[in-house]
């Protein structure tokens, strides 16, 4: 080995803790990135498999009831490849076992055949045939979630009959790769499911024969999907269409999407940020490498070490961090993607879902984390280029120093000799110091980064149940009824409070932009569910014109007093004009909402819900539910305070566990980081300190000397790096933000807390370390070596 | 000398000013001096008289403000730095008064440094035993006395056998003892190998054992003088 290569190796060894500390940073950054990139990428090809195997269709329209014999017409419309019609209807269950009524949603497969489009994956049992009409297909998270197999029984009221189910299979659709409930935030695999049976026995349930309430559509290549819809809503006018939409109006696909654009965020803006703060780290360690080997590299140059081979040198020294860094960095990739992926599969089910280790994507998370790290390294190299040969014959130059404001302060005079010591250095190396604090301060950035998601998440979710969302159940009727049924509702035994509300589909056209949703007619001042302003103070409807989110407002391009057309889906499907009131701050979603009586004229009706939300007293729900189950009316129930405990629960598990480990590697990187400085300290002043040892000073005055320096430093960067992950916070968020949502980015006083604390107590652990040194402080050794 | 052998160094009004803000201060102003194949000078000189600025421009670890210096055919002043690089690595071993030796590396790979990109080196085992310290190849520079030190640092200077060799105070931080040593390490090597040596030192006594004794003050060499007999380094006492 060559004897430069040597020195590296020892220059490595010798620094082994803070390479070892910025390694975990860059494998922090490279982690995540591989980790985004493959599921991203596992997630695109399971869906791509899935998509294509199984016919996944690309438009799809429901309408209320229309013939069959539309169908030749709608194959034969321009642009049109494929089409199949289906039946699809709300249901409820009762499953064995579980004593809450399930809602779901039935759809019709061609008698004892696979659909042409949107196939089912069979994972267990077959397709039911025609010798058992009432034989159903399950979705597969639904059946595991009441552990329901081939063979087993549910109960279903369809159209108002209950019916005796028997499950023959359980499988898949590209349809429901994400399986949620109407207006859920999160699947409820217990109180959600999507099940097929055939279609003649559903469409003798419904009284639907000869006849379809659904299409799926595939288009031929080239074929411009608006032009379709149009035509296919043109023709559908008649019979009560909401509008065909195609796949990114889709409810599985459209998760699909948002959730590979955050993959896409996680791959790129958080590894950016940590491998920002590796290089940062890197250019402080290898300009104090530089610094302290200036007359080694004055030697090397007068030796006829031609400035390449110098700069390769300490080239190598940031390397083979960033290879370290980088291979770490792989193998924990490796070792949680599978763990990732898995967790993908419960909310995503694919028929396949691999991950695959990808050589390159390790290859190209290293080539950026080193590209990088060379930009964090230019100066310190640069200064070695630029060192001179001459140096090597001058002996060290003695430190220059004048008597700074310290010295000359009162302050002066009060503080102990090893604390002015502690000042002396700070003030006289400034910008030392300001690197010092600034590497600290980016490692309290990443602990607020770490930390601050989890609380936003907590507060949307207090927002939207507290405020927002404050009944506990939720009925959805099968159609309009009288408002008078609100009274028979009341009745029922432990509700204490009903409010009704008339929902409809819609179609918002402002200009060329529009947008598919329901508007919702509501109280004028709902109790059960609120409207409210960016100060999170009730909002009362106004008696004319509509309110809706600043989410939707901003993408049609909407402010208050405009007007716009709206379509409605539904019965007549007039055309209206309207205008917007008010807009309205609401943290998620795209709601529009009416006074109900408003709406219930518009649509040309008496006063009429479709929809009620009920607060009940806790305790025994059942017979409530039981009274329920008995109205045919209802179409489903959703239990809006259970899923408010579910959530919670899932926010402190599954996110708990994915902010935990983002904390846990901001905390390790937050360590690093101080003791790294602290170790680059300590080497600088190894000579200082014990020539003060020398001179008399008590193992507990050099200490402090160490110590202080450290703590000091510390406090100096913590609201400095309070600043930064704000910025980061910001940053992540705008990434993460998409044209419907933005997850609000809230500070509670305890991310700021937490993340001073946790930078203090990585200052004292690394203090510590260091005064392990110091007590193995060779003096004589450190005096000697220059 | 009775036959006056080539001059490989030729400078003529040499100058060397360096400027701290408003002040400039003249290093060197205007040498003119030869330096022979194969002869061992000593220059001497107060201190701040420019001794070490117009060694370090001799070895091309420097450049000159004014004036000229040749080595053989090249023209060191206004050389590029590749050229000055190249210069160094095939011609000139340095001995610096701090022995600058790289404390992450042994006596044996500290030499090794230098051996590894020289033309036609010897051994680092060689060129530790040229200097007594064979038995203390693998030790590194915190393990070795101060005269210990400065003897790796002149195996270090000697081991790609230079055409020239440059001291800055070899013996400055020695006692006489280990002083003599060194310096017969000096004479041996520019007797045994023909290297042009050149020796800083405020030490006149160091002066007898050289060719030539030339002398600074304030910039300008004030005095040359020729040894007509020499005495070997065994003979100084100071
Ligand atoms: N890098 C520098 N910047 C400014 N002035 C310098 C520099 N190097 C040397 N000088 C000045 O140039 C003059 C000559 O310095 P030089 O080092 O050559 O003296 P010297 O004869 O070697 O002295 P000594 O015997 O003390 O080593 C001195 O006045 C010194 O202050
Ligand atoms: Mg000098």
């Amino acid at each position: 080995m060559s004897p430069l290569t040597l020195k590296l190796w020892r220059d490595l060894r010798s620094f082994r803790g803070q390479v070892l500390a910025i390694a975990v940073v860059i494998a922090t950054g490279v982690m995540i990135m591989i980790l985004g990139a493959a599921s991203l990428e596992a997630v695109s090809k399971a869906q791509q498999r899935f998509y294509d195997s199984h016919q996944f269709a690309q438009l799809f329209s429901h309408v209320s009831r229309a013939p069959e014999h539309l169908l030749p017409r709608i194959q034969a419309m321009d642009g049109v490849s494929q089409v199949e019609s289906l039946l699809r209807t709300p249901v409820r269950m009762a499953v064995p076992g579980y004593d809450k009524p399930v809602r779901g949603l039935l759809l019709s497969l061609p008698d004892g055949q696979q659909p042409r489009l949107n196939r089912l994956h069979l994972r267990e049992g077959s397709l039911p045939d025609r010798a058992q009409p009432y034989g159903v297909v399950l979705n597969e998270p639904f059946a595991e979630a009441h552990g329901l197999r081939s063979g087993d029984t549910l109960t279903a009221i369809i159209e108002g009959r209950e019916q005796q189910l028997v499950v023959t299979g359980i499988g898949l659709s590209p349809e429901f790769i994400y399986q949620i409930g109407p207006a859920d935030i999160l699947p409820d695999y217990r109180d959600y499911g999507v099940l097929w049976m055939n279609r003649s026995t559903l469409a003798r349930a419904l009284d639907m024969q000869g006849a379809f309430n659904s299409l799926a559509l595939t288009l031929q290549l080239g074929a411009v999907e608006q032009d379709v819809i149009a035509a296919l809503d043109q023709l559908l006018e008649p019979y009560g269409t909401a509008g065909a939409f195609g796949r990114d109006d889709q409810v599985s696909h459209h998760f699909l999407t948002e959730e590979k654009k955050q993959l896409q965020v996680t791959a790129t803006v958080l590894p950016a940020i940590f491998l920002g703060v590796s290089a940062f780290l890197l250019s402080v360690l290898m300009g104090r490498i530089v610094r302290t080997q200036r007359q080694q590299v004055a030697v090397l140059k007068a030796f006829g070490y031609a400035n390449g081979s110098i700069v390769w040198h300490y080239a190598q020294f940031t390397l083979l961090v960033v290879v370290l860094g980088g291979l770490l960095g792989t193998v924990l990739g490796a070792w949680f993607a599978d763990g990732l992926v898995a967790l993908y599969a419960e909310y995503f089910r694919f028929p396949d879902l691999r991950y695959q280790f990808q050589p390159r994507l390790a290859v190209l998370a290293m080539a950026i984390a080193a590209l990088a790290a060379m930009a964090g390294t230019g100066r310190a190299l640069w200064q070695a280029v630029q060192q001179q040969p001459a140096e090597a014959m001058r002996p060290p130059a003695p430190e220059r120093f004048s008597p700074g404001w310290l010295e000359r302060s009162a302050l002066a005079r009060v503080i102990s000799q090893p604390s002015r010591i502690i000042l002396r250095n700070l003030t006289r190396h400034r910008t030392k110091a300001v690197l010092s604090i600034l590497g600290i301060a980016l490692s309290v950035g990443l602990l607020v980064l770490g930390s601050y998601q989890w609380a936003s998440v907590k507060k949307l979710v207090d927002i939207q149940y507290r405020l927002i969302h404050t009944m506990d159940l939720h009925l959805s009727f099968t159609g309009p009824v009288p408002e008078r049924a609100l009274a028979e509702l009341r009745s029922l035994p432990g509700v204490q409070y009903v409010e009704g509300y008339r929902s409809v589909p819609v179609r918002l056209v402002n200009g060329t932009r529009q947008y598919l949703t329901g508007i919702q007619g509501l109280e004028p001042e709902p109790q059960l569910r609120r409207l409210i302003d960016s100060q999170h103070q009730p909002v009362a409807l106004p008696t004319e014109g509509m309110v809706m989110t600043h989410y939707l407002a901003d993408y049609l391009g909407l402010a208050a007093g405009d007007s716009l057309e709206v379509q409605v889906m539904d019965g007549a499907q007039p055309r209206l004009t309207m205008t917007l009131a008010r807009v309205i701050e609401e943290p998620v979603g795209v709601g529009v909402y009416l006074e109900r009586r408003q709406l219930n004229r518009l649509l040309g009706e008496g006063p009429a819900i479709n929809g009620a939300w009920l607060m009940v007293d806790g305790e025994d729900s059942t017979a409530l539910f039981e009274r329920l189950w008995q109205m045919p009316k209802v179409a489903a129930i959703g239990h809006i305070r259970e899923a408010r405990e579910k959530l919670t629960a899932y926010l402190d598990d599954t996110m708990l566990v994915f902010m935990g480990v983002l904390l846990l590697l901001a905390a390790a990187s937050a360590f690093a980081v101080v003791f790294n400085n602290a170790r680059i300290a300590f080497a600088e002043r190894a000579r200082e300190l014990a020539t003060l040892r020398v001179l008399g000073l008590s193992q507990r005055e050099v200490g402090w000397v160490v110590m202080g320096e450290i703590l000091l430093l510390t406090l100096l960067a913590i609201p400095v790096g309070w600043l930064l992950g704000v910025g980061f916070a910001l940053l992540v968020a705008e990434a993460l933000s998409t044209d419907m949502f933005r997850l609000p980015v809230i500070f509670t006083p305890q991310v700021f807390a937490f993340a001073a604390l946790g930078v203090l107590l990585a200052a004292l652990l690394s203090g510590l370390l260091m005064l392990r040194h110091l007590r193995r402080l060779d003096m004589v050794g450190a005096l000697k070596t220059e | 000398m009775a036959v006056q052998p080539e001059a490989i160094f030729v400078s003529r009004n040499l100058t060397k000013q360096y400027t701290m803000g408003e002040v400039t201060i003249h290093a060197l102003r205007g040498v003119d001096l030869e330096l022979y194949a194969g002869e061992l000078v000593v220059l001497l000189g107060a201190s701040g008289s420019g001794k070490s600025t117009l060694l370090n421009i001799l070895g091309g670890l420097d450049a000159a403000t004014g004036g000229d210096v040749r080595y053989r055919d090249l023209q060191l002043t206004g050389a590029s730095d590749r050229v000055l690089t190249r210069f160094r690595r095939d011609h000139v071993g340095f001995v610096f008064q701090f022995y600058n030796l790289i404390p992450s590396l042994t006596a044996r790979e500290n030499i090794a440094v230098v051996t590894d990109i020289a033309p036609d080196p010897m051994t680092p085992e060689e060129a530790l035993a040229l200097v007594g310290l064979e038995n203390r190849m693998d030790h590194f520079p915190a393990q070795l006395s101060g005269g210990e030190q400065q003897r790796v640092a002149i195996a270090r200077a000697i081991a790609k056998r230079p055409a020239v060799l440059l001291c800055d105070e070899p013996t400055g931080a020695l006692d006489s003892r280990t002083g003599i040593k060194v310096l017969e390490v000096i004479r041996h090597i520019n007797e045994t190998l023909g290297t042009t040596t050149a020796v800083i030192t405020h030490n006149e006594v160091i002066g007898q054992m050289a060719h030539r004794v030339i002398r600074l003050s304030d910039g300008r060499v004030s005095e040359v003088h020729e040894n007509s007999q020499r005495l070997s380094p065994a003979e100084l006492h100071w």
